[in-house]
């Protein structure tokens, strides 16, 4: 028993999230009608698919101890390129998402480039990154462009069905794909176990022989990517795309990070935590959608409150005791060890 | 002679301070204005004041210049506001709500907007200091809270009002010059004043530098950190008052929208290290007008306005690169770059015979 | 089953920094099955040395032979690939990873893109046990005490097939069980047949561990000696680049000078502490410090010395006692309070504690000043500059100006400024924990010397410290510390080194 908990210290932070989302869940579905519903359910995904992927790139990113302020201008960036290489070029989506993909890439590495060649602090590169991607989005288009494209459509309204009437659209199915993709990649991987050295300690983890540079360009590059694509599934969802879209999103993805229980000092967090952290923010949102008085700058208001109860949390669980039972077994043995050798 | 010493002594001084790229990069600016945009230095004289694109300069800057100033303070002890935006609408929709749909003195439309951005600021502080949360996920809350904040105090409506002596903050003048620069400019001077001649830029310095030393000096280090914030938030609501004034409404959705981003952009510009330690105001002053110069230059010149945004972007560049040690490195070992060599050659030598 | 030639030889290495020429012409050999130790002092060259031989800085010349082929590593990782590995002062791991990941982070087995958790943590444990140790590899790092992970730093090196094993002072923080245990793990290696070069500051452990020592002053090669036929005296000697004889002369006038001051014991009382004591950190004790006296705080690392002090100085809140000064009992407990009650307190980490690196030499002074004047009436800046002035001159510190940044300093240096901050305070009482940790030899006599000076200028020290011989020189009275209790007060006139040993030891004689 004792010992199943002290291995629980790292799990805390995570189980509170799922906790919250369960309760919140509950008390939903109790409080509304027709809450408890797969249609329901489901719409949290949609409705939430783009901060999703957003986030899972942002959780890397956070975990390597950087930031990136930059996704919601890439976000609308990468719209604004699908939109106008779609309607008013006519190339094949086929070709266009890709490039649009790149785009984000690009950027991705371009300020990971900077911020490891020239040791800049990744808080201002990317503000850098924010300005050019929301810069160039406006550049192409200062209109808000619809896209008509059936390939488009294709993502939003068709899907794996489940049951007679319900389905899960494929924006869904890439979320939740990059999602175990994601899982996969940060707990089984190099790659991933490098970025959360590289988040736990910098330093140290360089005279431990990870390799600083290509993991922490990759996180970036990475991040730019999941942007791109969140841009993409956003421009499905919402059938078009701003210049303007996505203002202040950065934000809503790193509160969800957070409220996954993912460090902001990097190191310490879990890509599970993330998907909640996603989760929670959609409940709330459908939640005062449901509640209908309530007005829509409640849900920030909401989130803001939650990203501070987990914080006051997590400095909660830090501060317990270390002392755990295993470790304070093997201590002891140490020093019987240390008597025998004398 | 006197004045040789002394402008050989002040070019000294500057070519070794932190401040020396911003201020070149300033007048790289206002040089190709000079060059490129006509009538960019010419001032006129309407009705009792100044007009012209410099002034114009100094006069949008204002609010990212106020909230520059109290940045620079919260970065230099080791901190982030990245609330600062919202604080700024918070304030403006209170001052407007105060205006438009409440009977109240108009001291009160001052203080009560002013008095509620203090208080925003020791909720930072009392999170950063005493509760020992990191500045930028302490005043995330804020900033992600407090835009809904300033939506329930105007019920999501933009307020529209009139009322003269409220949109003198904007709008009026003083010894010829736009109201707000008098504001910026005065608020600039009370805090380098307020620094300089007491303690507290010292103590500053020294808990951004290593806050444990100074809590074994007996600096206070929470009650510092409190101070700055409360300072910063104040510097922001003063800001969202003269947007307010200037558009004579309160706009919760916009207002204030990217402001930390700008404000703490003008503090790096101005050679402030996000790391804490020694801090620049007058850099950061400069760093503001710079954006703003920048914006306006692109402005006159009739380049659409989004490309201000892609300027910002290259404006960012050049700072991390001037920033960054490799890079200068890097540089110095291309061109053997002797910069305080070639100041000291070139400038100085026509000037003052 | 003799060899030839050494597993590890560095010829005329040479390494300079702009304006420093850090190493001139060092040799070194290591062969396996010996302990190394590389001493020196501060700026001897050694982490130098290290670097260059562990591929961190190039060298600009001289060659380095290993296991028989001339090398020329270009990162830490390529010299550890090929089996010369590094453990350092401070434990280089990541704390938020598990044991298990620390020990394979940035070198998992190649096989597969997937990694084998099951196989990893096997494997962990097994080089864990090569060490006698057994823990649990799935807890993070941060859960176990600084020497378990110092323990499992080296598992690591090792486990890299390494042939060298480079321990970087990596007892500094090490209480003497710890030190015991890390020593009998490094016999093991060296019977198996590893090159060992361990780098310490401790006399008393290179002569228990090492066969070798290679001294180096100034980045140049004093000489390679064997440990059992150098002398200590003379091994400090070379280190501090003084003749013998005038090191002994130096010696006996600093001891003279101890012999008027350890008469003059019967000062008036300025601090009185009666069962002061915090949970966890220190039980209560009871303690009188007199005008003009210099106590000593003997005890192990981690018996409570710096506890002690930090709760005296308000660093920490005491939960029970009372401290009474110039007999009147005194209500609160901060470090600003106990400023304003004149007293000062250089602590025991610089680095951290200390200095601030990015202020400049009179802004590190002034600070205590400063705020023993309060917040808002600031000292004039004509004003500081005397102030600086005097105590740079009073402390003989060596910098080009005082508005140079300290962290430009050497550590001697820094330490000095620091000790200057508190004298400029005009402190009753200073504390000084540890004030000469790290710093060279030549600094250290300084730092003795102005504590005799101050103690006779009638200001009050409490003076802790690791080194017996040192707080036997410099303290009238000694109270001695052994876990978090205070568990003996004498006269210095009474004891000698082996008497205060038998109060830090009692427990063990007891068994």
């Amino acid at each position: 028993m004792k010992l199943s908990f002290s291995i629980n210290q790292k799990y805390l932070s995570i189980i509170a999230t799922i906790s919250v989302f369960v309760i919140l869940y509950i008390v939903s579905c109790i409080v509304f009608e027709g809450f408890f519903s797969e249609m329901v359910f489901i719409n949290f995904f949609i409705d939430n698919a783009f901060l999703g992927i957003s986030a899972i790139g942002m959780t890397f990113v956070i975990l390597s101890g950087g930031i990136d302020l930059s996704v919601g201008s890439v976000i609308a960036m990468t719209g604004v390129i699908t939109a106008t290489l779609v309607e008013q070029a006519h190339l094949d989506p086929l070709i266009v998402v890709p490039i649009a993909l790149l785009s984000g890439s690009f950027l991705g590495l371009l300020m990971g480039c900077i911020i490891h060649f020239f040791d800049a602090p990744p808080f201002i590169v990317t503000l850098g990154g924010y300005f050019l991607a929301r810069g160039i989005g406006q550049v192409i288009s200062l209109e808000s462009l619809p896209i008509y494209h059936p390939f488009f459509q294709f993502f939003i309204m068709e899907g794996i069905p489940i049951g007679d009437t319900v389905i899960i659209p494929y924006i869904v199915v890439i979320f939740l794909v990059l999602f175990v993709i994601a899982v996969y990649v940060a707990h089984y991987t190099r790659f991933g176990r490098n970025v959360y050295a590289i988040g736990g300690n910098i330093q140290s983890a360089r005279l431990l022989g990870v390799p600083i540079g290509k993991t922490r360009v990759g996180v970036y590059t990475l991040n730019g990517f999941c942007s791109a694509l969140a841009g993409i599934v956003y421009t499905m969802y919402t059938s078009g795309a701003w210049s303007l879209s996505g203002k202040g999103f950065e934000l809503d993805v790193i509160s969800a990070v957070v409220i996954g229980g993912t460090l902001l000092s990097g190191g310490v967090g879990f890509m599970a935590g993330t998907m909640f952290g996603v989760l929670i923010s959609g409940i709330i949102q459908t939640f005062i959608t449901f509640q209908g008085q309530l007005s829509s700058h409640w849900t920030r208001i909401v989130i803001g409150v939650l990203v501070f109860i987990f914080i006051l949390l997590q400095r909660f669980f830090s501060s317990l005791p270390v002392s755990s039972k295993a470790t304070r077994v093997t201590y002891a043995s140490m020093r019987e060890q240390a008597e025998l050798t004398k | 002679m006197a004045i040789k010493d002394l402008t050989r002594d002040l070019t000294k001084r500057i070519a070794s301070s932190h401040i020396k790229w911003s201020l070149i990069i300033f007048f790289v600016i206002l040089l190709f204005n000079f060059i490129f945009t006509p009538n960019f230095f010419h001032i006129e004289i309407k009705n009792g004041r100044f007009y012209g694109s410099i002034i114009d300069v100094f006069n949008r800057a204002a609010p990212v210049m106020l909230a520059a100033i109290g940045m620079t303070l919260v970065i230099a002890t080791g901190g982030i506001d990245i609330s600062v935006g919202s604080v700024m609408a918070i304030s403006g929709s209170i001052a407007a709500v105060l205006i438009a749909k409440m009977d109240v003195p108009f001291w009160m439309v001052l203080c009560l907007p002013l008095v509620f951005s203090a208080l925003l600021g020791a909720w930072n502080g009392l999170l950063v200091s005493y509760i020992g949360i990191q500045p930028i996920i302490a005043t995330l809350i804020l900033l992600v809270a407090g835009r809904g904040i300033a939506q329930l105090v105007t019920d999501g409506q933009i307020i529209v009002f009139e009322h003269p002596p409220f949109e003198f903050i904007a709008g009026g003048s003083l010894f010829g010059l736009h109201f707000p620069i008098i504001i910026s400019f005065g608020v600039f001077l009370i805090i380098l004043f307020l620094f300089k001649f007491t303690a507290l830029g010292l103590f500053v310095e020294s808990v951004g530098g290593n806050s444990e030393a100074s809590k074994y000096c007996g600096i206070n280090a929470g009650r510092i950190k409190l101070v700055v914030y409360i300072v910063s938030a104040l510097c922001a609501g003063i800001a969202g008052l003269i947007a307010a004034s200037n558009i004579k409404a309160a706009d919760p959705n916009t207002s204030g929208d990217g402001l930390e981003l700008n404000a703490i952009l003008a503090v790096v510009i101005g050679g402030t290290s996000l790391n804490g330690g020694k801090y620049f105001l007058v850099g950061s002053v400069i760093g503001a007008l710079i954006m703003q110069s920048l914006t306006t230059t692109i402005l006159t010149m009739g380049v659409p306005v989004q490309v201000t945004l892609v300027v910002n972007a290259i404006v960012v560049l050049v700072v991390c690169l001037i920033q960054s040690k490799n890079f200068r490195d890097i540089l110095a070992g291309i061109f053997k770059l002797d910069f305080r060599g070639l100041l000291r050659r070139m400038p100085l030598k026509g000037g003052n015979k | 089953m003799i060899e030839s030639t050494p597993i590890l030889q560095v010829k005329s290495l040479s390494k300079s920094f702009p304006g420093v020429k850090a190493l001139a012409g060092v040799d070194l050999s290591v062969w396996t099955g010996e302990v190394h130790a590389l001493m020196g002092e501060n700026g001897a060259g050694k982490s130098t040395l290290i670097k260059l031989i562990t591929g961190v800085y190039r060298r600009d010349q001289g060659e380095i032979i290993y296991n028989g082929e001339k090398v020329n590593f270009s990162s830490p990782r390529e010299a550890q690939e090929k089996g010369i590995s590094t453990v350092y002062q401070e434990v280089n791991l990541i704390p938020t990873l598990s044991v298990a990941e620390n020990i394979f982070i940035g070198r998992f087995p190649p096989e597969g893109v997937k990694i084998n958790w099951k196989s990893i943590k096997k494997s962990a444990e097994d080089s864990l046990k090569k060490l006698d140790l057994c823990l649990d590899v799935t807890q993070p790092l941060s859960s176990f005490p600084i020497a378990i992970q110092q323990m499992i730093a080296i598992a690591r090196a090792v486990d890299f097939q390494a042939k060298v094993l480079i321990l970087d002072e990596p007892t500094s923080s090490l209480d003497a069980k710890e030190v015991n245990l890390l020593f009998s793990i490094i016999r093991k290696l060296r019977d198996d047949g590893l090159g060992i070069i361990f780098v310490t500051h401790f006399l008393e452990q290179v002569y228990e561990i090492s066969d070798k020592i290679t001294v180096l002053r100034n980045g140049l090669l004093v000489g390679e000696f064997e440990t059992q036929s150098l002398p200590r005296l003379e091994l400090v000697a070379k280190m501090m680049g003084k003749d013998l004889e005038e090191f002994e002369n130096t010696e006996k006038k600093l001891d003279s000078a101890v012999q008027v001051n350890g008469n003059r014991k019967n000062g008036k009382s300025f601090i009185q502490i009666r069962g002061f004591g915090k949970k966890g950190m220190i039980y209560p004790f009871d303690l009188e410090i007199n005008k003009g006296e210099v106590l000593g705080l003997a005890g192990l690392l981690g018996s409570g010395r710096s506890e002690m002090a930090k709760l005296l100085f308000g660093i920490e809140r005491a939960d029970k006692g009372k401290i009474y000064i110039d007999k009147k009992a005194v209500s609160g407990s901060s470090p600003k309070f106990s400023i304003k009650k004149g007293m000062g307190f250089c602590p025991e980490d610089r680095k951290t504690s200390g200095i601030i690196e990015d202020l400049t030499v009179r802004e590190n002074i002034m600070l205590a000043v400063q705020t023993r004047q309060g917040l808002f009436r600031k000292i004039a800046k004509k004003k500081q500059d005397e102030i600086v002035a005097q105590y740079i001159k009073a402390l003989n510190i060596s910098t080009p100006s005082p508005e140079q940044k300290i962290k430009n300093l050497s550590g001697g240096n820094q330490q000095k400024v620091i000790v200057a901050r508190w004298l400029a305070s005009q402190p009753r009482l200073l504390i000084l924990d540890e004030p000469t940790r790290g710093i060279d030899v030549g600094a250290k006599a300084e730092i003795q010397k102005l504590i005799l000076k101050l103690s006779r200028e009638g200001m009050s020290i409490l003076f802790i410290s690791s080194e017996l011989s040192e707080i036997l020189r410099c303290s009238t009275r000694i109270a001695v510390l052994r876990d978090k209790v205070k568990v003996a007060e004498m006269m210095n006139q009474d004891i000698d080194e082996s008497a205060i040993m038998q109060a830090i030891a009692e427990e063990d004689n007891g068994n």
